[in-house]
């Protein structure tokens, strides 16, 4: 990883053996993603001359979901292309110095590059009891990041825990979880959210900075509009069996079989914006939903909260067991009702004579 | 007894109650389709587009719905004392005295009835929560829809709400308020017929006609 930082990313490719076509290719596919219209040209043009930017990866209350979503692309040529545009000086899953060596290359970057490096920023960071529930080599997430991120050119939150926290933040966050917009103010952030984020989403934030020299557009929330800005539902394959009223209702049932749509079975495509549809997963493989499996809406806010249970279309009923729900609730309040009238209705009818009534006797 | 016919409900009340007793039931069942689909498709081969045109009359009915609150706010303040906004809230000493008679006599209490020529005070404090839930169904009707389609005029009359809660507990809200509203539909049909015949003033058939056969000794 390190040497290859000579020349420009196009020449480092071309020495790796990627050809001309594939990386073409490449170039298509980020245009694509990042909804540029005949835009791969003007990216060909900008990976031909540009360096590749140093590229510090910290990982803190994390799974390394999103390290193997960023490994985990099928296509060794495009292993190739997203390591080569990515310099990857400090990644403690994958790098090969280990312990003070390790941190030493951390620190190489950040005193020598001041303000010219991108951090990647995986898992959540605590707060609670002076941020000791998370520290690497002796120091606390939340000291590193403040660091890190503070002098860095521009912060990616990858994941959903680098985002709002995920699920160490989850209720009811015993270590103080938060994600980086939280911990530090001030930086230069873009969030990809996402439970892992979409390898592809990276090198396209990437790509469009090298191509443009800024970071895409985001939404309210810090999200890049190319990649948070459409529905889930909306683009899905199954959406024409939603509104034709074909639903799954049973793993393995008839509707299940023939690929029609999950919405009974708690998809939260409906709630959902990312580029899922689109782009897929492991290379265009797959995505949650065409593999038979509704949405669970990891790139929305705080999801392991608000969009569980994963399999029901609503929330449980606070205060009552998981298995209840808003309609067991309703029904009940409504039948409640419904019983208190009867038994006024019988108590009137048996003793209570108004004065009407009574006038009319 | 002297009874004097008089004329309580003006039309726009009585047609806003109507319209609103239409789009309610049309609401619920296409809502709780959209919430739970109810029917499913016999075999693949059934063309249907049953979510469609539920989804479909659910904002029509929603649209209409949402004219008839415009309409009878609008008279609030347009038409006479008995539609007035005032009735709605117990401000006078009166409405505070007709609340507790009413209670009372609702818990068997007292055998006055709580003569009204318009709503009673109890009436009106729980059309005002009537009230208060349907200006909730409307804001997060059209806060659900604005994820739908993003729109102005959605973000206007409820997508603000998206960026208070979180998007699953205003679906969860406006699901079980309907049952909230379902439950105040049978306690209003149940007390209309119970004063209809306490009070023998035509109350019933007032929602229809207009008119009240009232005593004077209403408190109002």
């Amino acid at each position: 990883m390190g040497k290859a930082n000579e020349g420009t990313i196009y020449d480092s490719l071309r020495k790796r053996g990627v050809s001309r076509r594939d990386f073409m290719k490449f170039c298509s596919l980020m245009a694509a993603t990042l909804a540029l219209p005949s835009g791969a040209g003007r990216i060909a043009e900008a990976l031909e001359k540009a360096k590749k930017p140093s590229l510090v990866w910290l990982e803190f209350q994390d799974c390394a979901g999103n390290t193997e979503s960023f490994l985990r692309a099928s296509d060794p040529t495009v292993v190739q292309i997203v390591l080569d545009i990515l310099s990857v000086d400090y990644h403690e899953t994958i790098m090969a110095p280990a312990g003070k060596q390790a941190e030493k290359s951390l620190d190489d970057v950040v005193k020598n590059q001041k303000g010219k490096y991108l951090v990647v920023v995986e898992g959540s960071i605590p707060l609670k009891d002076g941020g000791v529930y998370c520290t690497v080599g002796g120091k606390a997430a939340i000291d590193t990041v403040k660091e890190v991120c503070g002098g860095a050119l521009a912060t990616i939150a990858i994941g959903a825990c680098a985002w709002d926290g995920g699920i160490p933040a989850a209720n009811p966050n015993p270590t103080g979880a938060v994600g980086v917009k939280d911990a530090v103010k001030g930086i230069t952030l873009i969030n990809l959210p996402g439970c892992p984020a979409n390898v592809v989403n990276l090198t396209a934030t990437v790509v469009h900075y090298l191509t443009f020299g800024s970071l895409p557009l985001t939404d309210s929330m810090g999200r890049p509009l190319f990649a948070y800005g459409t529905r889930i539902h909306d683009g899905c394959e199954r959406r024409a069996h939603y509104d034709a009223g074909r639903f799954v209702r049973q793993w393995g049932d008839y509707g299940h079989q023939n690929g029609w749509c999950l919405y009974e079975m708690g998809c939260k495509g409906p709630e959902t914006y990312k580029n899922c549809p689109a782009v897929r997963w492991n290379q265009g493989t797959s995505w949650p939903v065409e593999a038979g499996h509704g949405c669970i809406g990891c790139a929305a806010p705080r999801f392991w909260d608000t969009m569980s249970p994963f399999y029901r279309r609503l929330p449980k009923v606070p205060g009552f067991g998981v298995e209840t729900t808003a309609d067991d609730v309703g029904i009940g309040v409504a039948a409640a009702t419904a019983a208190a009238v009867a038994a006024h209705g019988i108590i009137r009818a048996v003793k209570h004579k108004t004065e009407e009534e009574r006038e009319e006797k | 007894m002297e009874r004097k016919r008089t004329y309580i409900w003006e039309f726009p009340v009585r047609f806003t109650h109507w319209i609103n007793f239409l789009a309610i039931i049309l609401l619920s069942v296409t809502g709780l389709y959209i919430g739970s689909p109810f029917l499913h498709p016999r075999s693949g081969a059934d063309y249907s587009y049953t979510m469609g045109w539920m989804r479909f009359l659910h904002y029509i009915a929603a649209y209409v719905f949402l004219m008839m609150i415009a309409l009878r706010v609008y008279w609030a303040f347009a038409g006479n004392r008995y539609a007035n906004w005032r009735v709605f809230f117990p401000f006078t000493r009166q409405q505070r005295h007709d609340l507790g008679d009413a209670t009372r006599f609702y818990l068997f209490a007292s055998k006055k009835p709580p003569y009204a020529a318009g709503h009673t005070a109890c009436a009106g404090i729980a059309y005002l929560f009537l009230f208060v839930m349907f200006l909730w169904e409307i804001f997060s009707g059209f806060a659900l829809y604005q994820v739908n389609d993003p729109a102005f005029f959605h973000l206007i009359l409820g997508g603000w709400l998206l960026s208070l809660m979180n998007v699953q507990t205003i679906r969860f809200w406006h699901h079980l308020v309907l049952y909230f509203i379902w439950a105040f539909a049978i306690l209003h049909v149940y007390i209309a017929v119970y004063l209809d015949q306490a009070e023998k003033n035509g109350l019933l058939g007032s929602i229809f006609g207009g008119y009240k056969f009232i005593t004077g000794r209403e408190w109002e």
